[in-house]
């Protein structure tokens, strides 16, 4: 055994790499609950990327077929309707988990100095995945893949002088059609998973470089024993890896739960719409984009248009989305989790969950003048969150921090 | 735990009072209340179907042999009695309408019906199904309640006359049973499928928190050290 390890390590570094990244690369021991996401959202992408294999084998990426090859899934293919559900309900998942490993860095400050490029690169990853989830939804082709689409790339035309020719640019038509089925199937079972990978390889080579938060938002780094081992930290192999593994299971179970007994989810994960084959010449009742987009797709709606142009709702829905990656530099609190920051931030923080969810759930409804009011207050509290945020953490008393974590 | 508990009740709370203002404005739908494992009640859908259905409604994403194994009808059984528009069991079903003739007609083409359910739902095929009036401006003499000038006469007109309110409403929830069917055939095995994974993962998180928990104790009572 050690004869083959020397054989290997000779030409490849690997009892390097699993020293420095597992079994001698040392995790705060005070981590909780929040600290399963990020775990979980790798094991998702694998999910993601296993089925999908599986789903491109048999889908037909041509607009005459694609409908009805998904059902053919469903129905004629072993195992097919498993493979097909799972991949939805995980596209749905990925977002929960997403957004819960977002909400831990709001809750802890981990995206402050040190560790600004983490938090960079993982909403470059967060936006990426909503242009993969985005071009996912297309390809079934159903009214709701068809009417969602049409909606969306016509936000590009938007843009003035250019925008006609983006949007032919990314039609490769005058209409959405084959071509756009054709080329976000591309997009979206190599491109884009592509970009995915390698942006969670260089999320957490950034992580690695600096080590992990935790809830005490304490630097595990700066209280060393005479070996150079951080006092309050424990190798993340075997601790973490077991203890992630009982987070493993429970997501599992929550995961199989909706896969086989509400694959649909009530129309969350699943709309009822999209169960009927796109047809350019009848346009939905409502259209509505799936849930983990629709905080943006509120925003978007809320501005109304001006000088007969879309543009401004397009504008302050990418501003809503890109506004997050300042994040570290419109903190200016002197501490990083919400166990020693001041009252302001802690209201702050609670405005903007509800506020994000309301957004979310607004962009399901149909438009109405109360909801359209409502959505214009409650974009205007998104930004606000953010416009704000240099004042309310620079004021009122925080607790002080203590030299290790609370846990030791 | 407590920023967590916090968290989560803020978060319900306000779920909650979504669904308490989501109720849904339109026509009032009846209750289908079909169960997907009454075998009897879908074999039953299955001849109502073909006899009254199929005639102008294709179900084309589904099969005969799949429905005749799926709802234990022999397939001789099947291509004897339950099939009328095609010679193999192995084909999908279409309807024997031409489309031509379906325009003229009826002035559109019949939808097909194989995911009929999962878009509108099984209660809105059991009220439509029911919800049929007298309408003499109309080309059958009928309209609907749920789909109003529908151009679909009412098919099951007959039958109505013929049997008890209670005979009827139990065909028309044996075909809207059928359709549920129809619509997710795994339907009838996910559930049993699922209840199976979910013990086999309920075991494995005994056995990873268990896991977990001893390894946990040197982290706990500090006998985790640094290796020299």
């Amino acid at each position: 055994m050690d004869n083959n390890k020397n054989w290997i390590d000779q030409r490849f570094p690997l009892t390097k790499v699993w020293n420095e990244h597992l079994a001698e690369y040392y995790t705060p021991r005070n981590f909780n609950f929040w600290y399963f996401f990020g775990s979980l959202a790798i094991l998702v992408l694998v999910i993601q990327i296993l089925t999908g294999i599986f789903l491109t084998m048999h889908f037909k990426p041509e607009a005459a077929l694609a409908f009805a090859s998904v059902e053919y899934i469903m129905r004629d293919v072993d195992w097919g309707w498993l493979i097909r559900y799972i991949h939805s309900t995980g596209a749905s998942a990925f977002f929960v988990v997403i957004y819960l490993h977002m909400y831990r860095g709001l809750l802890y400050g981990s995206y402050k100095a040190p560790r600004e490029l983490i938090w960079i690169l993982g909403m470059v990853l967060y936006i990426a995945l909503m242009a993969e989830a985005f071009m996912g939804y297309v390809l079934p082709w159903g009214q709701m893949s068809y009417w969602g689409a049409k909606v969306i790339i016509n936000l590009f035309g938007s843009f003035p002088i250019v925008g006609e020719i983006i949007l032919e640019f990314i039609l490769g038509d005058y209409a959405v059609g084959d071509p756009v089925l054709n080329r976000f199937f591309s997009l979206h079972v190599i491109a884009l998973p592509l970009i995915l990978v390698i942006l969670v390889f260089l999320h957490i080579v950034a992580l690695h470089t600096v080590g992990s938060n935790n809830p005490d938002g304490v630097e595990i780094k700066k209280n060393k024993d005479a070996n150079g081992i951080p006092k309050d930290g424990i190798p993340f192999h075997p601790y973490y890896s077991v203890k992630d593994i009982m987070g493993v299971v429970v997501f599992l179970m929550i995961f199989t739960s909706i896969v086989f007994f509400a694959p649909a989810l009530g129309g969350y994960f699943l709309e009822a719409p999209n169960f009927v084959e796109a047809n350019p010449l009848k346009t939905p009742d409502h259209i509505a984009p799936l849930w983990y987009l629709t905080p943006f797709y509120s925003v978007l709606r809320a501005i109304p248009p001006m000088f007969g142009s879309q543009l401004p709702g397009v504008l302050a829905m990418f501003a809503a989305l890109l506004i997050l990656i300042a994040l570290p530099w419109l903190d200016r609190s002197k501490v990083k989790s919400i166990r020693y920051r001041s009252w302001p931030y802690k209201v702050a923080l609670s405005i903007f969950v509800i506020t994000f969810i309301v957004l979310g759930w607004l962009g399901m409804q149909a438009v109405t003048p109360l909801y359209s009011l409502m959505a214009q207050i409650f974009t205007a509290l998104y930004f606000a969150f953010f416009i704000l945020m240099p004042w309310f953490t620079s004021i009122g008393e925080t607790k002080p921090v203590p030299e290790r974590t609370t846990e030791h | 735990m407590k920023t967590f508990l916090t968290t989560f009740s803020t978060i319900a709370a306000i779920l909650i009072s979504f669904n308490v203002n989501a109720a849904g404005a339109g026509v009032h739908l009846e209750s289908a209340n079909t169960d997907i494992t009454d075998e009897a009640s879908l074999q039953r859908g299955a001849k109502s179907f073909m006899n009254n259905c199929s005639g102008c409604h294709s179900i084309e994403l589904m099969r005969y042999n799949r429905i005749a194994k799926d709802l234990n009808i022999d397939d001789a059984d099947m291509a004897k009695n339950l099939m009328f528009n095609a010679e193999k069991t192995g084909s999908t079903i279409f309807s024997s309408m031409p489309e031509k003739g379906a325009k003229e007609w009826f002035g559109t083409t019949p939808p097909d019906l194989s995911l009929t359910a999962r878009a509108r739902g099984t209660d809105w095929i059991y009220t439509y199904l029911k919800g049929f009036y007298a309408d003499d401006t109309r080309p059958y003499g009928v309209n609907n309640h749920v789909l109003v000038n529908a151009s679909m006469p009412d098919a099951l007109w007959q039958s109505k006359q013929d049997k008890t309110v209670q005979e009827f409403n139990r065909e028309v929830r044996d075909i809207t049973n059928f359709l549920d069917y129809v619509a997710e055939p795994v339907k009838l095995i996910r559930y049993e499928i699922g209840a199976k994974v979910l013990g086999f993962l309920f075991i494995l998180f005994i056995l990873s928190y268990l896991l977990k928990k001893e390894y946990w104790k040197d982290v706990k009572y500090g006998k985790w050290r640094a290796k020299d």
